[in-house]
Protein backbone atom coordinates (compact mmCIF):
# COMPACT_ATOMS: atom_id res chain seq x y z
CA UNK A 1 0.00 0.00 0.00
CA UNK A 2 1.14 3.52 -0.81
CA UNK A 3 0.51 6.00 2.00
CA UNK A 4 0.91 8.93 -0.41
CA UNK A 5 -1.89 7.61 -2.62
CA UNK A 6 -4.10 6.90 0.39
CA UNK A 7 -3.49 10.41 1.72
CA UNK A 8 -4.49 11.92 -1.63
CA UNK A 9 -7.78 10.02 -1.50
CA UNK A 10 -8.33 11.22 2.07
CA UNK A 11 -7.41 14.82 1.13
CA UNK A 12 -9.96 14.78 -1.66
CA UNK A 13 -12.63 13.52 0.77
CA UNK A 14 -11.71 16.19 3.34
CA UNK A 15 -12.08 18.86 0.67
CA UNK A 16 -15.53 17.52 -0.20
CA UNK A 17 -16.58 17.48 3.48
CA UNK A 18 -15.71 21.16 3.82
CA UNK A 19 -18.52 21.73 1.30
CA UNK A 20 -20.91 19.46 3.22
CA UNK A 21 -21.71 21.23 6.50
CA UNK A 22 -24.14 18.46 7.48
CA UNK A 23 -21.27 15.98 7.57
CA UNK A 24 -19.18 18.30 9.76
CA UNK A 25 -22.10 18.94 12.15
CA UNK A 26 -22.83 15.21 12.43
CA UNK A 27 -19.18 14.64 13.31
CA UNK A 28 -18.71 17.31 15.97
CA UNK A 29 -22.16 17.32 17.59
CA UNK A 30 -21.82 14.29 19.87
CA UNK A 31 -18.25 15.02 21.10
CA UNK A 32 -19.39 18.58 21.86
CA UNK A 33 -22.40 17.33 23.82
CA UNK A 34 -20.34 14.83 25.78
CA UNK A 35 -17.46 17.28 26.21
CA UNK A 36 -19.51 20.27 27.36
CA UNK A 37 -23.07 19.34 28.26
CA UNK A 38 -22.31 16.35 30.52
CA UNK A 39 -19.94 18.41 32.74
CA UNK A 40 -22.63 21.09 33.02
CA UNK A 41 -25.20 18.44 34.04
CA UNK A 42 -22.83 17.13 36.71
CA UNK A 43 -22.12 20.65 37.93
CA UNK A 44 -25.85 21.27 38.20
CA UNK A 45 -26.42 17.96 40.01
CA UNK A 46 -23.61 18.58 42.48
CA UNK A 47 -23.99 22.26 43.19
CA UNK A 48 -27.21 23.76 41.93
CA UNK A 49 -29.93 21.15 42.19
CA UNK A 50 -32.28 21.24 45.18
CA UNK A 51 -31.47 17.54 45.71
CA UNK A 52 -27.70 17.83 45.35
CA UNK A 53 -25.71 14.64 44.73
CA UNK A 54 -23.13 13.58 47.25
CA UNK A 55 -19.51 14.16 46.20
CA UNK A 56 -18.84 10.43 46.53
CA UNK A 57 -21.06 9.71 43.51
CA UNK A 58 -19.20 12.14 41.22
CA UNK A 59 -16.37 9.77 40.12
CA UNK A 60 -18.83 7.03 39.17
CA UNK A 61 -20.91 9.46 37.15
CA UNK A 62 -17.87 10.87 35.38
CA UNK A 63 -16.75 7.36 34.45
CA UNK A 64 -20.25 6.47 33.23
CA UNK A 65 -20.53 9.64 31.13
CA UNK A 66 -17.14 9.06 29.58
CA UNK A 67 -18.36 5.76 28.05
CA UNK A 68 -20.21 7.96 25.58
CA UNK A 69 -16.87 8.66 23.91
CA UNK A 70 -16.73 4.98 22.92
CA UNK A 71 -20.40 4.95 21.88
CA UNK A 72 -19.80 8.16 19.93
CA UNK A 73 -16.75 6.65 18.30
CA UNK A 74 -18.91 3.77 17.09
CA UNK A 75 -21.57 5.98 15.59
CA UNK A 76 -19.86 9.18 14.36
CA UNK A 77 -17.80 7.68 11.51
CA UNK A 78 -21.06 6.33 10.07
CA UNK A 79 -21.94 9.79 8.73
CA UNK A 80 -18.66 10.18 6.90
CA UNK A 81 -18.04 6.58 5.88
CA UNK A 82 -21.54 6.26 4.41
CA UNK A 83 -21.13 9.47 2.47
CA UNK A 84 -17.61 8.61 1.43
CA UNK A 85 -18.53 5.23 -0.05
CA UNK A 86 -22.23 5.26 -0.91
CA UNK A 87 -22.07 8.95 -1.92
CA UNK A 88 -19.24 8.21 -4.29
CA UNK A 89 -21.05 5.13 -5.56
CA UNK A 90 -24.13 7.28 -6.26
CA UNK A 91 -22.07 9.90 -8.08
CA UNK A 92 -20.45 7.07 -10.08
CA UNK A 93 -17.06 8.57 -9.27
CA UNK A 94 -15.55 5.31 -8.04
CA UNK A 95 -15.06 3.79 -11.50
CA UNK A 96 -12.75 6.50 -12.89
CA UNK A 97 -10.78 6.40 -9.64
CA UNK A 98 -10.47 2.63 -9.89
CA UNK A 99 -9.01 3.05 -13.39
CA UNK A 100 -6.00 4.94 -11.98
CA UNK A 101 -2.83 3.13 -10.91
CA UNK A 102 -3.87 3.28 -7.24
CA UNK A 103 -4.39 -0.13 -5.67
CA UNK A 104 -7.65 -1.19 -4.02
CA UNK A 105 -5.75 -1.12 -0.72
CA UNK A 106 -4.64 2.51 -1.30
CA UNK A 107 -8.23 3.59 -1.92
CA UNK A 108 -9.59 1.60 1.02
CA UNK A 109 -6.91 3.02 3.32
CA UNK A 110 -7.62 6.55 2.06
CA UNK A 111 -11.33 6.10 2.68
CA UNK A 112 -10.57 4.72 6.16
CA UNK A 113 -8.32 7.68 6.99
CA UNK A 114 -10.90 10.18 5.78
CA UNK A 115 -13.70 8.52 7.73
CA UNK A 116 -11.58 8.00 10.85
CA UNK A 117 -9.45 11.09 11.25
CA UNK A 118 -12.11 13.77 11.68
CA UNK A 119 -14.24 11.78 14.18
CA UNK A 120 -11.16 10.80 16.23
CA UNK A 121 -9.91 14.41 16.32
CA UNK A 122 -13.42 15.55 17.31
CA UNK A 123 -13.62 12.87 20.03
CA UNK A 124 -10.19 13.73 21.43
CA UNK A 125 -11.02 17.45 21.35
CA UNK A 126 -14.30 16.63 23.10
CA UNK A 127 -12.47 14.55 25.70
CA UNK A 128 -10.04 17.40 26.48
CA UNK A 129 -12.99 19.72 27.00
CA UNK A 130 -14.69 17.00 29.08
CA UNK A 131 -11.70 16.46 31.36
CA UNK A 132 -11.00 20.18 31.76
CA UNK A 133 -14.61 21.06 32.57
CA UNK A 134 -15.13 18.07 34.85
CA UNK A 135 -11.96 18.97 36.80
CA UNK A 136 -13.06 22.59 36.95
CA UNK A 137 -16.49 21.69 38.35
CA UNK A 138 -15.43 18.89 40.73
CA UNK A 139 -12.03 20.09 42.02
CA UNK A 140 -13.63 21.97 44.92
CA UNK A 141 -15.97 19.10 45.83
CA UNK A 142 -13.48 16.25 45.49
CA UNK A 143 -10.43 18.14 46.68
CA UNK A 144 -8.31 16.82 43.82
CA UNK A 145 -8.25 16.75 40.02
CA UNK A 146 -10.05 13.60 38.86
CA UNK A 147 -8.61 13.78 35.34
CA UNK A 148 -6.45 12.60 33.70
CA UNK A 149 -6.64 9.04 34.97
CA UNK A 150 -6.28 5.47 33.68
CA UNK A 151 -10.00 5.15 33.12
CA UNK A 152 -10.17 7.94 30.54
CA UNK A 153 -6.89 6.58 29.11
CA UNK A 154 -8.57 3.21 28.50
CA UNK A 155 -11.63 4.99 27.09
CA UNK A 156 -9.47 6.97 24.68
CA UNK A 157 -7.72 3.76 23.66
CA UNK A 158 -11.00 1.96 22.99
CA UNK A 159 -12.65 4.92 21.18
CA UNK A 160 -10.46 4.99 18.02
CA UNK A 161 -10.68 1.20 17.83
CA UNK A 162 -14.47 1.40 17.98
CA UNK A 163 -14.30 4.09 15.27
CA UNK A 164 -12.05 1.91 13.12
CA UNK A 165 -14.39 -1.04 13.47
CA UNK A 166 -17.32 1.22 12.62
CA UNK A 167 -15.59 2.34 9.39
CA UNK A 168 -14.86 -1.25 8.40
CA UNK A 169 -18.45 -2.30 9.09
CA UNK A 170 -19.59 0.66 6.98
CA UNK A 171 -17.47 -0.49 4.05
CA UNK A 172 -19.30 -3.80 4.14
CA UNK A 173 -22.70 -2.11 4.61
CA UNK A 174 -21.98 0.33 1.76
CA UNK A 175 -21.56 -2.50 -0.70
CA UNK A 176 -25.19 -3.40 -0.18
CA UNK A 177 -26.79 0.05 0.11
CA UNK A 178 -27.87 2.32 -2.70
CA UNK A 179 -28.37 5.59 -0.84
CA UNK A 180 -26.49 7.47 1.84
CA UNK A 181 -29.40 7.68 4.29
CA UNK A 182 -30.04 3.92 4.32
CA UNK A 183 -26.33 3.30 4.82
CA UNK A 184 -26.24 5.74 7.74
CA UNK A 185 -29.37 4.28 9.33
CA UNK A 186 -28.01 0.76 9.05
CA UNK A 187 -24.58 1.88 10.24
CA UNK A 188 -26.09 3.46 13.35
CA UNK A 189 -27.25 -0.01 14.42
CA UNK A 190 -23.58 -0.72 15.02
CA UNK A 191 -23.72 1.37 18.20
CA UNK A 192 -26.35 -0.90 19.79
CA UNK A 193 -23.84 -3.34 21.34
CA UNK A 194 -22.03 -0.37 22.93
CA UNK A 195 -25.27 1.06 24.31
CA UNK A 196 -26.03 -2.42 25.61
CA UNK A 197 -22.67 -2.44 27.34
CA UNK A 198 -23.37 1.00 28.84
CA UNK A 199 -26.77 -0.12 30.12
CA UNK A 200 -25.26 -3.35 31.47
CA UNK A 201 -22.73 -1.31 33.41
CA UNK A 202 -25.48 0.96 34.75
CA UNK A 203 -27.52 -1.95 36.11
CA UNK A 204 -24.43 -3.67 37.48
CA UNK A 205 -24.19 -6.55 34.97
CA UNK A 206 -20.84 -5.32 33.77
CA UNK A 207 -18.20 -3.33 35.63
CA UNK A 208 -16.70 -0.61 33.48
CA UNK A 209 -13.35 -0.53 35.26
CA UNK A 210 -9.89 0.08 33.75
CA UNK A 211 -9.20 -3.65 33.29
CA UNK A 212 -12.49 -4.37 31.54
CA UNK A 213 -12.08 -1.32 29.35
CA UNK A 214 -8.62 -2.50 28.33
CA UNK A 215 -10.07 -5.95 27.56
CA UNK A 216 -12.79 -4.22 25.52
CA UNK A 217 -10.10 -2.31 23.60
CA UNK A 218 -8.27 -5.58 22.93
CA UNK A 219 -11.47 -7.23 21.76
CA UNK A 220 -12.22 -4.29 19.46
CA UNK A 221 -8.70 -4.50 18.03
CA UNK A 222 -9.10 -8.24 17.37
CA UNK A 223 -12.54 -7.82 15.76
CA UNK A 224 -11.17 -4.91 13.70
CA UNK A 225 -8.45 -7.12 12.27
CA UNK A 226 -11.02 -9.77 11.31
CA UNK A 227 -13.42 -7.22 9.86
CA UNK A 228 -10.57 -5.60 7.91
CA UNK A 229 -10.23 -8.76 5.82
CA UNK A 230 -13.96 -8.83 5.15
CA UNK A 231 -13.86 -5.13 4.19
CA UNK A 232 -10.81 -5.68 1.98
CA UNK A 233 -12.52 -8.58 0.22
CA UNK A 234 -15.59 -6.39 -0.28
CA UNK A 235 -13.60 -3.43 -1.52
CA UNK A 236 -12.19 -4.81 -4.74
CA UNK A 237 -12.49 -3.26 -8.17
CA UNK A 238 -14.46 -6.10 -9.65
CA UNK A 239 -16.77 -6.40 -6.63
CA UNK A 240 -17.46 -2.66 -6.67
CA UNK A 241 -18.19 -2.50 -10.38
CA UNK A 242 -20.16 -5.67 -10.77
CA UNK A 243 -21.70 -6.54 -7.40
CA UNK A 244 -22.17 -3.29 -5.47
CA UNK A 245 -25.77 -2.28 -5.88
CA UNK B 1 -8.29 -8.00 -33.25
CA UNK B 2 -5.44 -5.51 -33.35
CA UNK B 3 -5.63 -1.76 -32.87
CA UNK B 4 -2.76 0.19 -34.41
CA UNK B 5 -0.87 2.91 -32.59
CA UNK B 6 -2.34 6.32 -33.39
CA UNK B 7 -5.55 4.80 -34.71
CA UNK B 8 -9.09 5.80 -33.78
CA UNK B 9 -10.86 2.50 -33.41
CA UNK B 10 -14.62 2.38 -33.05
CA UNK B 11 -16.41 -0.34 -31.16
CA UNK B 12 -20.00 -0.42 -32.37
CA UNK B 13 -22.85 -2.42 -31.05
CA UNK B 14 -26.33 -2.26 -29.57
CA UNK B 15 -26.98 -1.77 -25.86
CA UNK B 16 -25.96 -4.91 -24.00
CA UNK B 17 -23.54 -6.03 -26.71
CA UNK B 18 -20.61 -5.88 -24.29
CA UNK B 19 -18.92 -2.62 -25.26
CA UNK B 20 -18.59 -1.24 -21.74
CA UNK B 21 -17.59 -4.63 -20.34
CA UNK B 22 -14.87 -4.91 -22.99
CA UNK B 23 -13.50 -1.48 -22.08
CA UNK B 24 -13.63 -2.37 -18.39
CA UNK B 25 -11.66 -5.52 -19.12
CA UNK B 26 -9.10 -3.63 -21.19
CA UNK B 27 -8.81 -1.00 -18.44
CA UNK B 28 -8.11 -3.82 -15.96
CA UNK B 29 -11.25 -3.07 -13.97
CA UNK B 30 -12.87 -6.47 -14.37
CA UNK B 31 -11.35 -9.85 -15.17
CA UNK B 32 -11.65 -11.42 -18.56
CA UNK B 33 -13.65 -14.64 -18.72
CA UNK B 34 -11.53 -16.10 -21.53
CA UNK B 35 -9.05 -15.09 -24.21
CA UNK B 36 -6.14 -12.69 -23.91
CA UNK B 37 -5.53 -9.01 -24.56
CA UNK B 38 -2.41 -6.88 -24.43
CA UNK B 39 -1.98 -3.13 -24.37
CA UNK B 40 1.44 -1.81 -25.31
CA UNK B 41 2.77 -5.34 -24.84
CA UNK B 42 1.32 -5.71 -21.33
CA UNK B 43 -1.15 -8.50 -20.57
CA UNK B 44 -4.39 -7.29 -18.98
CA UNK B 45 -4.77 -10.22 -16.60
CA UNK B 46 -1.19 -10.09 -15.30
CA UNK B 47 -1.22 -8.28 -11.94
CA UNK B 48 2.19 -6.68 -12.44
CA UNK B 49 1.24 -5.53 -15.93
CA UNK B 50 -2.10 -4.09 -14.79
CA UNK B 51 -0.39 -1.22 -12.94
CA UNK B 52 1.64 -0.40 -16.06
CA UNK B 53 -1.48 -0.51 -18.22
CA UNK B 54 -3.35 1.81 -15.86
CA UNK B 55 -0.52 4.33 -16.09
CA UNK B 56 -0.56 4.34 -19.89
CA UNK B 57 -4.31 4.51 -20.45
CA UNK B 58 -6.94 7.16 -19.89
CA UNK B 59 -10.57 6.18 -19.41
CA UNK B 60 -13.71 8.18 -20.00
CA UNK B 61 -16.39 6.14 -18.27
CA UNK B 62 -19.97 5.92 -19.46
CA UNK B 63 -21.04 8.01 -16.45
CA UNK B 64 -18.77 11.02 -16.05
CA UNK B 65 -18.43 10.45 -12.28
CA UNK B 66 -17.04 13.86 -11.39
CA UNK B 67 -16.65 15.16 -7.85
CA UNK B 68 -19.61 17.50 -8.11
CA UNK B 69 -18.74 19.45 -4.94
CA UNK B 70 -15.24 20.23 -6.16
CA UNK B 71 -14.16 22.79 -8.74
CA UNK B 72 -13.17 21.79 -12.26
CA UNK B 73 -9.57 22.56 -11.32
CA UNK B 74 -9.66 20.41 -8.18
CA UNK B 75 -11.26 17.52 -10.06
CA UNK B 76 -8.28 17.44 -12.39
CA UNK B 77 -5.76 18.24 -9.67
CA UNK B 78 -6.72 15.21 -7.57
CA UNK B 79 -6.49 12.93 -10.58
CA UNK B 80 -3.07 14.40 -11.34
CA UNK B 81 -2.09 13.44 -7.80
CA UNK B 82 -3.47 9.92 -8.27
CA UNK B 83 -1.06 9.60 -11.22
CA UNK B 84 1.81 10.96 -9.09
CA UNK B 85 2.29 14.06 -11.22
CA UNK B 86 4.37 16.86 -9.71
CA UNK B 87 2.64 20.08 -8.73
CA UNK B 88 4.07 22.19 -11.55
CA UNK B 89 3.36 19.50 -14.14
CA UNK B 90 -0.22 19.24 -12.86
CA UNK B 91 -0.74 22.98 -12.98
CA UNK B 92 0.52 23.28 -16.54
CA UNK B 93 -1.37 20.25 -17.78
CA UNK B 94 -4.63 21.37 -16.17
CA UNK B 95 -4.32 24.81 -17.74
CA UNK B 96 -3.53 23.31 -21.15
CA UNK B 97 -6.49 20.91 -21.08
CA UNK B 98 -9.01 23.38 -19.68
CA UNK B 99 -7.99 25.98 -22.25
CA UNK B 100 -8.20 23.41 -25.05
CA UNK B 101 -11.72 22.52 -23.97
CA UNK B 102 -12.83 26.09 -23.30
CA UNK B 103 -13.26 25.57 -19.56
CA UNK B 104 -10.34 27.60 -18.19
CA UNK B 105 -12.57 30.56 -17.30
CA UNK B 106 -14.79 28.20 -15.29
CA UNK B 107 -11.94 26.43 -13.53
CA UNK B 108 -13.01 27.54 -10.05
CA UNK B 109 -16.70 26.75 -10.56
CA UNK B 110 -18.10 23.61 -8.95
CA UNK B 111 -18.39 20.72 -11.40
CA UNK B 112 -21.94 20.17 -10.13
CA UNK B 113 -22.99 23.49 -11.69
CA UNK B 114 -21.77 22.50 -15.17
CA UNK B 115 -23.99 21.58 -18.12
CA UNK B 116 -23.88 18.01 -19.46
CA UNK B 117 -21.55 19.01 -22.26
CA UNK B 118 -19.18 20.82 -19.90
CA UNK B 119 -19.14 17.85 -17.54
CA UNK B 120 -18.31 15.55 -20.43
CA UNK B 121 -15.46 17.85 -21.49
CA UNK B 122 -14.15 17.93 -17.95
CA UNK B 123 -14.31 14.14 -17.76
CA UNK B 124 -12.33 13.91 -21.01
CA UNK B 125 -9.75 16.33 -19.57
CA UNK B 126 -9.57 14.08 -16.50
CA UNK B 127 -8.91 11.04 -18.70
CA UNK B 128 -6.09 12.98 -20.38
CA UNK B 129 -4.52 14.55 -17.30
CA UNK B 130 -1.52 12.17 -17.28
CA UNK B 131 -1.05 12.40 -21.05
CA UNK B 132 -1.89 8.73 -21.75
CA UNK B 133 -0.84 6.98 -24.94
CA UNK B 134 -4.10 5.06 -25.15
CA UNK B 135 -7.49 6.58 -24.54
CA UNK B 136 -10.71 4.65 -23.97
CA UNK B 137 -13.84 6.69 -24.56
CA UNK B 138 -17.11 5.06 -23.60
CA UNK B 139 -19.99 6.80 -25.38
CA UNK B 140 -18.38 10.25 -25.27
CA UNK B 141 -21.26 12.08 -26.95
CA UNK B 142 -24.22 10.11 -25.62
CA UNK B 143 -27.07 12.40 -24.52
CA UNK B 144 -25.29 15.58 -25.59
CA UNK B 145 -26.83 18.30 -27.73
CA UNK B 146 -25.53 18.61 -31.32
CA UNK B 147 -23.23 21.53 -30.53
CA UNK B 148 -21.61 19.82 -27.55
CA UNK B 149 -21.31 16.58 -29.55
CA UNK B 150 -19.51 18.41 -32.33
CA UNK B 151 -17.09 20.03 -29.87
CA UNK B 152 -16.27 16.62 -28.41
CA UNK B 153 -15.88 15.06 -31.86
CA UNK B 154 -13.58 17.87 -32.98
CA UNK B 155 -11.53 17.43 -29.83
CA UNK B 156 -11.19 13.69 -30.49
CA UNK B 157 -9.94 14.52 -33.98
CA UNK B 158 -7.41 16.91 -32.42
CA UNK B 159 -6.24 14.08 -30.16
CA UNK B 160 -5.86 11.88 -33.19
CA UNK B 161 -3.38 14.40 -34.63
CA UNK B 162 -1.28 13.89 -31.49
CA UNK B 163 -0.90 10.23 -32.57
CA UNK B 164 -2.83 8.95 -29.59
CA UNK B 165 -4.54 5.58 -29.88
CA UNK B 166 -8.24 6.03 -29.23
CA UNK B 167 -10.68 3.23 -28.55
CA UNK B 168 -14.16 4.62 -28.97
CA UNK B 169 -17.27 2.86 -27.75
CA UNK B 170 -20.35 4.17 -29.47
CA UNK B 171 -23.69 3.22 -30.88
CA UNK B 172 -23.78 6.43 -32.94
CA UNK B 173 -22.90 5.19 -36.40
CA UNK B 174 -22.63 8.64 -37.88
CA UNK B 175 -20.07 9.54 -35.22
CA UNK B 176 -18.05 6.39 -35.90
CA UNK B 177 -18.10 7.10 -39.62
CA UNK B 178 -16.80 10.63 -39.10
CA UNK B 179 -14.10 9.88 -36.55
CA UNK B 180 -12.90 6.29 -36.79
CA UNK B 181 -10.17 4.87 -38.98
CA UNK B 182 -11.56 1.40 -38.41
CA UNK B 183 -14.53 -0.04 -36.60
CA UNK B 184 -15.52 -3.37 -35.13
CA UNK B 185 -19.19 -4.25 -35.05
CA UNK B 186 -20.17 -6.53 -32.23
CA UNK B 187 -23.16 -8.24 -30.75
CA UNK B 188 -21.70 -10.13 -27.79
CA UNK B 189 -18.95 -11.22 -30.25
CA UNK B 190 -17.15 -9.28 -32.96
CA UNK B 191 -19.00 -9.73 -36.25
CA UNK B 192 -16.78 -7.71 -38.56
CA UNK B 193 -13.85 -5.30 -38.56
CA UNK B 194 -12.79 -2.79 -41.18
CA UNK B 195 -12.70 0.84 -42.16
CA UNK B 196 -16.17 2.42 -42.44
CA UNK B 197 -15.50 2.85 -46.16
CA UNK B 198 -14.58 -0.82 -46.69
CA UNK B 199 -17.57 -2.00 -44.71
CA UNK B 200 -19.91 0.16 -46.78
CA UNK B 201 -18.41 -1.17 -49.98
CA UNK B 202 -18.57 -4.74 -48.78
CA UNK B 203 -22.33 -4.41 -48.57
CA UNK B 204 -23.13 -2.75 -51.85
CA UNK B 205 -19.98 -2.12 -53.88
CA UNK B 206 -19.18 1.41 -55.02
CA UNK B 207 -21.72 3.73 -56.51
CA UNK B 208 -21.70 7.20 -57.99
CA UNK B 209 -24.64 9.53 -58.05
CA UNK B 210 -24.67 11.86 -61.06
CA UNK B 211 -26.94 14.86 -61.16
CA UNK B 212 -27.61 16.62 -64.43
CA UNK B 213 -29.61 19.68 -65.37
CA UNK B 214 -31.91 17.38 -67.35
CA UNK B 215 -31.93 13.63 -67.86
CA UNK B 216 -33.24 11.81 -70.91
CA UNK B 217 -33.02 8.20 -72.15
CA UNK B 218 -30.12 8.88 -74.52
CA UNK B 219 -27.96 10.05 -71.64
CA UNK B 220 -28.79 6.99 -69.54
CA UNK B 221 -28.16 4.78 -72.58
CA UNK B 222 -24.77 6.42 -73.19
CA UNK B 223 -23.65 5.30 -69.74
CA UNK B 224 -25.11 1.79 -70.17
CA UNK B 225 -23.13 1.42 -73.40
CA UNK B 226 -19.96 1.77 -71.32
CA UNK B 227 -20.98 -1.42 -69.54
CA UNK B 228 -22.21 0.10 -66.31
CA UNK B 229 -25.38 -0.78 -64.49
CA UNK B 230 -27.74 2.12 -63.83
CA UNK B 231 -29.36 1.48 -60.53
CA UNK B 232 -31.79 4.24 -59.94
CA UNK B 233 -33.05 7.17 -62.02
CA UNK B 234 -34.79 9.78 -59.91
CA UNK B 235 -35.65 13.23 -61.24
CA UNK B 236 -32.56 14.62 -62.88
CA UNK B 237 -30.10 12.23 -61.28
CA UNK B 238 -29.16 8.57 -61.45
CA UNK B 239 -26.93 6.13 -59.58
CA UNK B 240 -24.30 4.03 -61.38
CA UNK B 241 -22.61 0.91 -59.99
CA UNK B 242 -18.84 1.14 -60.48
CA UNK B 243 -15.76 -0.85 -59.58
CA UNK B 244 -13.26 1.99 -59.60
CA UNK B 245 -14.96 5.39 -59.83
CA UNK B 246 -11.59 7.15 -59.87
CA UNK B 247 -10.80 5.52 -63.25
CA UNK B 248 -14.32 5.17 -64.67
CA UNK B 249 -15.81 8.58 -63.90
CA UNK B 250 -14.00 10.57 -66.65
CA UNK B 251 -15.31 8.26 -69.40
CA UNK B 252 -18.84 8.47 -68.00
CA UNK B 253 -18.73 12.27 -67.92
CA UNK B 254 -17.43 12.39 -71.49
CA UNK B 255 -20.27 10.05 -72.60
CA UNK B 256 -22.86 12.19 -70.87
CA UNK B 257 -21.52 15.38 -72.42
CA UNK B 258 -21.53 13.63 -75.80
CA UNK B 259 -25.21 12.82 -75.29
CA UNK B 260 -25.91 16.48 -74.53
CA UNK B 261 -25.97 16.18 -70.77
CA UNK B 262 -24.92 19.03 -68.48
CA UNK B 263 -23.43 17.52 -65.30
CA UNK B 264 -24.18 19.46 -62.12
CA UNK B 265 -22.78 17.14 -59.39
CA UNK B 266 -20.93 13.84 -59.15
CA UNK B 267 -20.90 12.32 -55.67
CA UNK B 268 -20.01 8.92 -54.31
CA UNK B 269 -23.17 7.19 -53.17
CA UNK B 270 -23.77 3.80 -51.67
CA UNK B 271 -24.69 2.22 -48.40
CA UNK B 272 -24.09 4.04 -45.18
CA UNK B 273 -22.40 2.44 -42.20
CA UNK B 274 -25.88 2.32 -40.74
CA UNK B 275 -27.04 0.06 -43.60
CA UNK B 276 -24.09 -2.24 -42.98
CA UNK B 277 -24.73 -2.27 -39.26
CA UNK B 278 -28.43 -3.00 -39.55
CA UNK B 279 -27.83 -5.75 -42.10
CA UNK B 280 -25.29 -7.42 -39.83
CA UNK B 281 -27.54 -7.12 -36.80
CA UNK B 282 -30.37 -8.80 -38.70
CA UNK B 283 -28.12 -11.59 -39.91
CA UNK B 284 -26.62 -12.50 -36.54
Amino acid sequence: MDIGNAWNVALKDFKIYTRKPSVIYATVALPLIVGAVFPLILDYSLHKSAKALSAARAPGLMDAFSIWFVIGAAVIPTAIASYSLVGEKMQKSLEPMLATPMSDGDILLGKTISALLLPVVALYAGSISYMALMDYFTRGTLGYYYYPNWHIGAILLAAPLAALLSVEVNVVISSRMTDVRSAQQTGVLFMLPFIGLFLASEVGLFVMNDTNLTILAGALAAISVGTFFVAKATFQREEILTRWR
Amino acid sequence: MHVEEGEVFGFLGPNGAGKTTTVRMLACLVSRSSGTATIGGYEISNRADQQKIRKMIGLLTENVGLYEELSAYDNLDFYGRYYKMGERNRRERIQYLLEMLGLWDRRDARAGTFSKGMKQKLAIARALIHDPQVLFLDEPTANLDPEASKTIRDFILELKKENRTIFLNTHLLDEAERICDRVAILKTRVITIGSPQDLRRSLSGRKVKIQLQRVDDSMVESVRKLGHRIEDVTGNSFVVDLKEPEKENPAILRALQGAGGDVVFVTEAGSSLEDVYLKLMREV
